[in-house]
């Protein structure tokens, strides 16, 4: 099972290089101006430049020689920032994880409850109101929350800082609020919408019943349903962590983030081959992984699967 | 005054009234049933008493447990201090009833808990739970399994122990042997009725089935659309019917016709005798040494089944046995590991692509959920029709033909009752003119007066249309009912077969005569003589 999944995972993230590494060479711009700039472009300048990044090369030799490199623990030099991709990611990576898990904890604190609630109470005051704060967290922009929150909570009323990541840990957490708020936005309407939807589920089942009808007290009740809920949920959410991948590139930007958004952004429109294929392949990676301990927490939640995954 | 006194003054739903005012009183140990079709507001009228209606629902009236008096219209606090102590509820199905991510031993610990009002050390709980498990005569070490672990009978104990593990007063039983195999019913209402006398606790038995409800319980009221038409001792009731409607639904019954058939009083059931010797025509349908696993487990092992062409073919066994897998390897929905199937002389390879719509259809158990509840019966017709190659305008024929009225056409799954939905899925086979109608337990969710005109109709059906069927059930009084020749199968093999008569008068096998067996002490509520 798990050999056939890796098989698979490395099958696409090889597919997906190839797409991307001709997809970049497709797209207009000529990688030789803009690493020339404002320089002149001498017929000796841009040769050697040429000859510095093989681009003379057929292209699928220059695929090749990055493919070797990847296989070989290398995955090359970026030509914007003149140093190695894994040191441009690395310095990166913490800021866009941190954002991540906190605007995800923040979506799985508020969505819960809420939607544990909404469903408890249907058609209450909290229900509705968690509805329609649902439907404006769905169907608001990212990008729009963003520029909003910015307004009101950075200029009109300077709680929070306008852009930037911060320094040492408690002032990057500082920093990380508002974007981690305009992301969970989205993800809490829909943590909370599952939530609501499978708690009402449950809620509905004979084993509910049959509990209340033996006089087990109405927390326990819940308690019980919550725990049959959460194999959807689980799997939801964790499929919306692969939606938080897409957002963090529009939080980073509005918030001028230096994270991994900014830098995948930023690498495509200067055309930095490695740079895109490495954050290219690790998004796919993490989305693979995610799929992957999904499933397993399906087989953690409920019993009836495990049971068929040891008979099979 | 010990005892349960009941007085409803009426239940009433969004669409005004459900149940008129009823009233009964149950000794402790003593039994009640209440019977009806669905529809008729004996759920409701269980649901009240433990102040579980659904919501737009509301009951009048008072329940008094032991000269202690609660109203119906109550909080929910004051509810929860009846449930369980006083009152609990058993419900039908024993695959729902029991939360499917939880083991057994924590489902009845929480009873046991509930009724403490404290938290229970880990060895108190461990001790009570094994000891109400053996009280429903299972061992300890099913407290640690998962429900799906467990077989329907099982499941159905661990209910029961879950529902009087805070010792109640007044146990209501939901139908609850309706969704089990005839072996395990029987078994289920003789633990009921020892764990009642035990304790000296009250039961209300709620069920469909009169012929369930003989020899084990004391007193019967029957409802119909939220009145109580009769009433009185099981005995007499049973034997002396006043009611028109009563005596509709003991005739309707077929375990109470299985046995009266014995006794030469009603008619012979549907099927012709004739048509069991398949020797004046070739088969229909010959499967050969069919065999089938799934995984480890071998489903089908080598099972012989013909069908001639106009014949009636019975397939019975518990769930279990293989019989649904054997009508799905020849429908083509499962792929035959070995053996072959041959339709009309041809054999024919494993799988759907090599069968054609005008061979044979299937129809399903549960008519609740082989229509699309999104398409009106018109467009699920037609579309059958088209697979056919037949013309759209043929849908009111069709209608016409399984005894719908013509406007059914314009309406959704959901506005039919479930007898009509079965005649729509019946109606949707019979589009493209097949010659084999493969009837997979398809009268086993309804009411047995729906069953019975189901069975009319599918009785008619081949006579006018000259269809073979194949028909699946677990009941053997449906069997006898319908078919023309019947093959019993047990554990993927085929154990007897013969005419209808043959093998269920006169069985040749132990495990036919344990069957028939079973099926009679349902109907008489005691084991037959000889």
């Amino acid at each position: 099972m798990l050999a056939v999944r890796v098989l698979g995972t490395a099958a696409i993230l090889f597919i997906l290089s190839i797409v991307v590494f001709s997809m970049l060479h497709l797209a207009p711009g000529d990688l030789v101006k803009t690493l020339l700039g404002t320089r002149p472009a001498s017929p000796e300048a841009v040769a050697a430049i040429r000859e510095q990044y093989h681009l003379d090369d057929p292209l699928p030799v220059q695929y090749l020689r990055w493919l070797g490199g990847v296989l070989s623990g290398d995955l090359g030099q970026s030509i914007r920032l003149q140093t190695s991709v894994a040191d441009a990611i690395g310095s990166r990576l913490g800021l866009t994880l941190a954002l991540c898990g906190l605007a995800f904890a923040m979506a799985l604190v508020v969505g819960i409850p809420l939607g544990v609630q909404s469903a408890v109470r249907a058609g209450g005051v909290i229900d509705r109101t968690g509805t329609a704060l649902g439907v404006i967290g769905l169907s608001a922009p990212t990008f729009a929350v963003g520029l909003l929150l910015l307004y009101v909570f950075a200029y009109y009323l300077p709680i929070f800082p306008v852009y930037g990541g911060g320094r040492g840990p408690l002032d990057t957490l500082y920093h990380l609020v508002l974007p981690a708020v305009t992301l969970a936005a989205g993800l809490g309407a829909i943590v909370l919408k599952l939530t609501r939807t499978a708690m009402l589920r449950e809620l509905d089942a004979d084993y509910v019943t049959s509990a209340r009808a033996r006089g087990i007290p109405e927390s326990r009740t819940r308690r019980l349903a919550l725990r049959n809920a959460a194999i959807p949920i689980v799997t939801g959410a964790s499929l919306l962590l692969t939606f938080l991948v897409g957002g963090t590139v529009l939080a980073e930007t509005t918030y001028a983030l230096p994270g991994l958004g900014t830098l995948l952004q930023d690498s495509v429109l200067f055309k930095d081959l490695a740079v895109v294929q490495a954050l290219t392949l690790l998004v796919a990676l993490v989305i693979a992984v995610i799929a992957l301990l999904a499933d397993v927490a399906y087989l953690v939640l409920d019993p009836r699967v495990r049971a068929q995954g040891g008979a099979a | 005054m010990t005892g349960i006194e009941v007085a409803i003054d009426g239940i009433a739903g969004p669409a005004g009234p459900m149940v008129e005012a009823l009233a009964f009183a149950i000794e402790p140990g003593a039994s009640l049933a209440l019977i009806g079709e669905s529809g008729s507001g004996k759920t409701l009228t269980a649901k009240s008493l433990v102040g579980l209606l659904p919501p737009g629902f509301g009951a009048r009236g008072v329940l008094r447990v032991d000269g202690r008096e609660h109203p119906l219209v109550s909080t929910d606090a004051s509810w929860r201090r009846v449930r369980g102590r006083e009152v609990s509820l058993l419900l039908q199905d024993p695959f729902t009833s029991l939360s499917p991510v939880h083991r057994c031993g924590p489902q009845i610990a929480w009873t046991l808990e509930a009724k403490a009002g404290r938290r229970l050390s880990k060895r108190e709980l461990d001790e009570a739970v094994a000891t109400r498990l053996a009280e429903v005569n299972l061992p300890a070490r099913v407290a640690r399994a998962y429900p799906h672990e467990l077989s329907g009978g099982m499941r159905q104990r661990v209910a029961i122990a879950a529902a009087i593990a805070s010792d109640p007063r007044l146990l209501i039983a939901d139908e609850p042997t309706t969704a089990l195999d005839a072996s395990n019913q029987a078994e289920i209402l003789d633990l009921l009725r020892e764990l009642q006398h035990e304790r000296g606790m009250a039961m209300l038995l709620i069920s469909h089935d009169l012929g369930l409800v003989r020899g084990r319980t004391d007193e019967v009221l029957v409802m119909r659309h939220g009145e109580v038409v009769e009433r009185g001792s099981t005995a007499t009731v049973l034997s002396a019917p006043e009611h028109a409607y009563t005596r509709a639904l003991i005739a309707a019954d077929p375990a109470l016709a299985l046995e009266a058939d014995h006794t030469g009083d009603t008619a012979r059931g549907l099927g012709h005798d004739d048509g069991a010797d398949a020797g004046g025509r070739a088969p229909l349908v010959a499967a050969s040494g069919v065999v089938k696993r799934f995984g480890l487990r071998t489903v089908l092992d080598g099972v012989d089944l013909s069908i001639a062409p106009g014949q009636i073919a019975g397939v019975v066994g518990e769930s279990g046995s293989g019989k649904s897998t054997l009508a799905r390897c020849i429908a083509g929905l499962e792929r035959e590991d070995d053996g072959t199937i041959a339709f009309d002389g041809r054999p024919l390879a494993p799988g759907r692509r090599s069968r054609t719509p005008e061979q044979m259809q299937i129809v399903f158990q549960d008519p609740y959920s082989s229509l699309n509840p999104m398409m009106s019966i018109g467009a699920i017709l037609r579309e059958a029709l088209a697979v056919g190659g037949r013309r759209p305008d043929e849908v009111r024929a069709l209608l016409e033909l399984v005894g719908l009225p013509v406007d059914a056409a314009v309406k959704r799954p959901a506005q039919l009752s479930g007898g009509q939905r079965q005649r729509v899925a019946i109606a949707r086979a019979l589009a493209p003119r097949p010659r084999l109608l493969i009837c997979d337990e398809s009268v086993s969710a309804l009411d047995v007066q729906v069953q019975a005109q189901i069975l009319d109709l599918l009785g008619r059906l081949r006579d006018e249309l000259d269809i073979a069927i194949l028909f699946i059930s677990h009941d053997l009084a449906v069997v006898r009912r319908i078919a023309d020749t019947v093959t019993v199968v047990w554990q993927g093999r085929v154990v007897e077969h013969g005419t209808c008569a043959q093998v269920l008068d006169d069985p040749a096998e132990d495990y036919t005569r344990l069957l028939v067996a079973a099926a009679h002490r349902d109907s008489t509520g005691r084991t037959p003589v000889g």
